[in-house]
């Protein structure tokens, strides 16, 4: 399908999802829910894919969800922003987090409200010198979505957290990388094509196994340590049973470059 | 083993007998002629010295998603009367040996009272439980509303009754209606380890801890403690019960042979 407000190629392994609402720093409108909607089904449905890229055009990485969409003129009805939360960013968070491969975003800019904790909720998180993170919702009262009260604790900590979300002061992507809620800061030119270094090496890796691993980091949070143990034994049976694992450990011995296909 | 239409049965493996409900095209609905193949199937194993416990499984995305609706919806009230379907769920209820069920995906409905028929739950994390049967107008028919309060306590089970509500491994688990849950993958394999394990212990003090432990369901605490004693009491007859605590006091591995 043809997309309006985001850009969605699928080349060799890597699935690129770019936000392009440049002129609204690529703030969600209802539009913009459905392509993305789709655009991740497609991820899902394409078992060629081995890596999604996140990224957003022009000077931000995403705002949020665009407030010009809300009616909240004085007289109307309050807006049901759980309904909002529930159709859109909920299944959009909850299908990004469940992916079997892993998901980079590139964050090119500010990324405020959602977009910041979209980009939190991916599993490596690149972002621009210029880039910076907005916990925005305490502003306009609102508490922050999209899995942020719960992957910023996780992140930084809980007292970090909690200034983040109640000062709502504005974090350099610097900053983000030296508190550890980012994986790497990158200089503004160099951010794509550093990404896509990433997402090419990624699709060529074992992506059933960086999946295991995925779901064993994401478990662990609800996990006691016994349980983790548990958890492991069972994923590495798993683990032990891919096609890839048998080419690694066949290319480590053979000392050549093992051919990964992802299963 | 036997062909059977709507149910894989595989070799006997180190005492365990394993089923599988096989009706993909219809998300394992419990039609009747699964329901008679099962209760025949567990008949015949009742009688097998080389069974000791019986493992169910479905798919990996469904164990069973219910009764077989259009089958039903032929049957008016006098059908319905006459319909062999109890019989055969209670052919399934009296079977004396365990029976460990290994759940991925949905298990609604009579797939859900099929869950409850038996003795030890093991459940995928995609696992899904409810009774939907409200929602069409009727009401569980296999013990649905019997096994399901005396499970899980009276407020939960109205909810899932009347609400139709399904609710997850997780939760099923919390509420004692299932005992482990696995990854999906592993489910089979660990209902498998379970009944392989409970296959070496001594046949006959396993039979009766199992009567024993259902009848706490439907009776009095005082006759559930008589028949308690009774059965501790018959088992000092037993072979396997003296081989049982010489090996103990021996510090060896018993040697059980079910007499």
């Amino acid at each position: 399908m043809s997309y309006e407000t985001i850009e969605f190629s699928i080349s060799e392994g890597v699935a690129v999802l770019t936000l392009n609402r440049p002129e609204s720093l690529n703030s969600f409108n209802a539009q913009m829910h459905t392509e993305v909607r789709s655009a991740l089904k497609e991820v899902k449905k394409d078992s060629s894919v081995r890596c999604l890229l996140l990224t957003g055009n022009g000077r931000g990485f995403c705002a949020g969800q665009d407030l010009g969409d809300r009616n909240v003129a004085p007289g109307t009805a309050a807006p049901n922003l759980g309904e909002s939360i529930e159709k859109n960013y909920s299944p959009m968070l909850r299908t990004i987090r469940s992916l079997e491969m892993p998901v980079i975003c590139a964050v090119n800019g500010v990324a405020a409200g959602a977009g910041a904790n979209i980009a939190f909720a991916c599993d490596i998180v690149l972002a621009a010198k210029s880039a910076s993170f907005i916990q925005a919702f305490c502003k306009i009262g609102l508490i922050p979505d999209c899995g942020g009260t719960w992957t910023l604790p996780r992140l930084v900590g809980p007292a970090r957290a909690m200034a983040l979300s109640l000062l709502g002061d504005k974090i350099s992507a610097e900053q983000a990388e030296q508190w550890g809620m980012i994986w790497k800061s990158i200089e503004n030119e160099s951010l794509k094509t550093e990404a896509m270094a990433m997402a090419q090496h990624f699709a060529s890796q074992p992506t059933k196994g960086l999946a295991l691993i995925k779901r064993a980091i994401q478990a662990s949070a609800n996990n006691t340590f016994d349980e983790q143990l548990d958890l492991e034994r069972d994923l590495q049976t798993l683990a032990g049973r891919t096609d890839d694992y048998r080419e690694g450990v066949a290319a480590f011995i053979g000392k050549r470059k093992p051919a990964f296909k992802g299963q | 083993m036997h062909n059977y239409q709507d149910i894989l049965v595989d070799e006997v493996q180190s005492g365990v007998l394993t089923i599988r409900l096989n009706r993909p095209e219809a998300h394992n609905a419990l039609r009747t002629q699964l329901l008679k193949e099962l209760a025949d199937v567990l008949d015949k194993a009742t009688n097998d010295n080389g069974i000791k416990t019986v493992v169910i499984t479905g798919s990996d995305t469904v164990f069973a998603a219910g009764a077989d609706i259009k089958e039903m919806a032929s049957l008016d009230a006098v059908g319905v009367m006459n319909d062999p379907r109890p019989t055969y769920w209670r052919r399934i209820a009296l079977f004396p040996k365990p029976i460990i069920a290994a759940v991925n995906g949905f298990a609604l409905g009579g797939g859900c009272e099929l869950v409850m028929h038996c003795d030890i739950v093991i459940a995928g994390d995609n696992a899904l439980f409810g009774q939907p049967e409200i929602n069409l107008g009727i009401i569980p028919g296999a013990g649905g509303t019997q096994r399901l309060i005396r499970t899980i306590g009276k407020s939960m089970a109205m909810q899932l009754v009347l609400s139709g509500e399904f609710i997850s491994a997780s939760q099923a688990q919390s509420l004692g209606l299932i005992s482990e849950v696995t990854i999906p993958e592993r489910s089979l394999e660990r209902a498998t380890e379970l009944a392989r394990k409970i296959a070496t212990k001594p046949p006959i003090a396993v039979r009766l801890a199992k009567e024993s432990l259902l009848k706490a369901y439907e009776t009095t605490l005082e006759s559930g403690l008589n028949l308690e004693r009774k059965s501790f009491t018959l088992l000092a007859a037993t072979q396997d019960r003296n081989e049982g605590i010489a090996a103990f006091m021996e510090k060896r591995k018993p040697n059980f042979t079910g007499k």
